[in-house]
């Protein structure tokens, strides 16, 4: 019916694209809220989402210092995967024979539950944060190794050929055809190893926190849980939720600021 | 009035040479040919004649396997020396598609160290013979394909080559813009007095556009015959309903048709 150019408000895809969820949370929230006041569930074990965010008010302070403990590990650990995966993918793209003969112990790296690996990790690393931010760093460095070093190899042959033909030397490759064309793996890589440092953090802190030292989120969770103060617990998987979120946003975000362009018109009319 | 004359100087000098992969594979037999300064020469036959095999061996993309290949009497890797230049065109338009059409067509002069301001009036004067001045700023995804073909040959002619070499540039365009740019290189070919091999398997094209077609054979790779196409450039659209044409198209017809049936008989004259 109304197919003109200028679409009404309520069906553009950029409104439905906020409106559409957020009438699925308002629908979630009410339903979880009409069970427990319906059923009469006991706050210790669902609170109301009115209580989860009253305790989330009352206790903001404490759960905002653990916010930011847990931020800062993952950020740090997102921070040191990429460095290091990064170096990791221009090694292997150097030679065939280094990528053979090293890319089976990244895979080894992947498969080893952080959880049986962190206990070690706390051990030898002393200094608390330090040892999270590792555990965190093995988890979310896999992606950025094989989604890079994928990018590094993904170049047009014919691309490649006419480098050649042009004497271009090892770094005019490297700089003007290897990392742009590597750049969307790598930002692929980016968006699922941010989230994977945010569960590196929580993890390796659940491992770590009867040390007693660090109260991030994890150690929130579970003291909350010693003392069945299960409102508290909610708020904290509240915050430990909008932060993957937010990182999610921020690397879609980056993605498009990098990358945009490749797919702009900028046609001079 | 530009024919190939023989007395002309040999631009391409080849001489028993011959393509085996380390397969067994024989994707040329010995082959012989010679392209004088200033030709317009169209390799011609069924796939896998070795057609773009030999082209990429003239361009240096490939090495022989055995036999004697000269440029202006240098070996492919010193045709500096000579003072000449190639420059070949792909398949695919094989821009970068994160930079703009006049970094694309610049890269060859960045890729060799060409100060910046010349490079820049360098690849405006090439734009302008390919018609694309308005668009130097887009992105090759903002161009038609027709477009990102002539942004190919414009990177080709910023070198400022004596030599070009195309392999099926216009293979996967439409009929009507394959035409144009057909016309469009004939012209440009007259301007800047090149010498060109141009790899097809259309016969149309081959008339059309060549002084001589070479026709090859397929397993083994060979060249079977050799036709001059005499007539006078500049050619008009005209000359595509014209009896001669059709004459040409006969012939070179019979002869692929010859060359397609018998893949067994060697090479004859």
């Amino acid at each position: 019916m109304n197919t003109t150019s200028n679409t009404p408000f309520l069906k553009q895809p950029r409104v439905q694209r906020v409106l559409y969820p957020a009438l699925v949370a308002i629908v979630l929230v009410a339903l979880w809220h009409g069970l427990v006041v319906g059923l009469e569930l006991p706050p210790y074990l669902v609170p109301s989402p009115g209580l989860m965010m009253e305790t989330l008010i009352k206790d903001w302070s404490t759960l905002f210092n653990s916010l930011i403990i847990t931020m800062k590990i993952t950020v740090l650990s997102f921070v040191v995967a990429v460095v290091v995966g990064v170096l990791i993918s221009f090694l292997f793209v150097q030679s065939r024979l280094i990528e053979t003969a090293l890319f089976p112990y990244a895979v080894l790296l992947q498969v080893t539950p952080i959880v049986a690996i962190a206990p070690l990790i706390i051990i030898w690393v002393k200094q608390p944060t330090a040892s999270l931010v590792v555990c965190a760093a093995l988890v979310a460095l896999f992606p950025i190794i094989s989604n890079t070093t994928l990018g590094l190899r993904s170049v047009d042959p014919d691309l490649q050929s006419y480098f050649k033909m042009n004497r271009a030397t090892r770094g005019q490759m490297l700089w003007r055809l290897r990392i742009p064309s590597a750049l969307p793996y790598f930002f692929g890589g980016l968006r699922i190893s941010s989230g994977l440092a945010l569960i590196g953090a929580v993890v390796a802190e659940f491992v770590a926190g009867t040390g007693g030292t660090n109260t991030g989120l994890a150690y929130q969770i579970l003291m909350a849980g010693y003392q069945l103060d299960i409102p508290r617990m909610f708020a904290a998987l509240l915050l430990i939720s909008l932060a993957g979120v937010f990182l999610f946003v921020l690397m879609a975000w980056l993605t498009k600021v990098s990358l945009g362009s490749w797919h702009a018109s900028e046609i001079e009319q | 009035m530009k024919t190939d004359q023989p007395s002309a100087a040999p631009a391409i000098d080849i001489q028993g040479v011959q393509k085996t992969y380390p397969n067994g594979t024989v994707a040329l037999q010995p082959v012989d040919l010679t392209v004088r300064e200033g030709e317009f020469v169209t390799l011609l036959g069924p796939s896998g004649c070795g057609k773009s095999t030999l082209l990429k061996m003239v361009a240096g993309l490939l090495e022989p396997s055995s036999g004697s290949l000269k440029l202006w009497g240098q070996g492919v890797s010193q045709l500096e020396k000579s003072g000449h230049r190639l420059a070949f065109v792909f398949q695919s338009p094989t821009l970068m598609p994160w930079a703009s059409v006049q970094t694309n067509v610049r890269l060859p002069l960045d890729l060799a160290g060409v100060p910046r301001a010349e490079a820049d009036a360098r690849v405006a004067d090439a734009l302008a013979l390919v018609g694309l001045s308005r668009f130097a700023k887009a992105l090759p995804r903002a161009l038609s394909g027709g477009m990102q073909m002539r942004v190919s040959i414009a990177r080709g002619l910023v070198v400022e080559p004596t030599l070009l070499l195309m392999d099926e540039p216009f293979g996967a365009l439409d009929e009507i813009t394959r035409h144009k740019l057909d016309a469009d290189l004939l012209e440009l070919w007259q301007k800047k007095n090149l010498s060109v091999v141009f790899v097809t398997h259309s016969i149309h094209e081959a008339v059309f556009l060549s002084s001589r077609v070479v026709m090859m054979a397929a397993r083994p790779g060979r060249i079977v015959e050799e036709f001059q196409i005499d007539q006078p450039y500049p050619r008009t659209p005209d000359f595509m309903v014209s009896t001669e044409f059709s004459h040409y198209a006969k012939q070179l017809q019979d002869s692929l048709l010859r060359a397609s049936r018998d893949t067994t008989e060697s090479a004859h004259a």
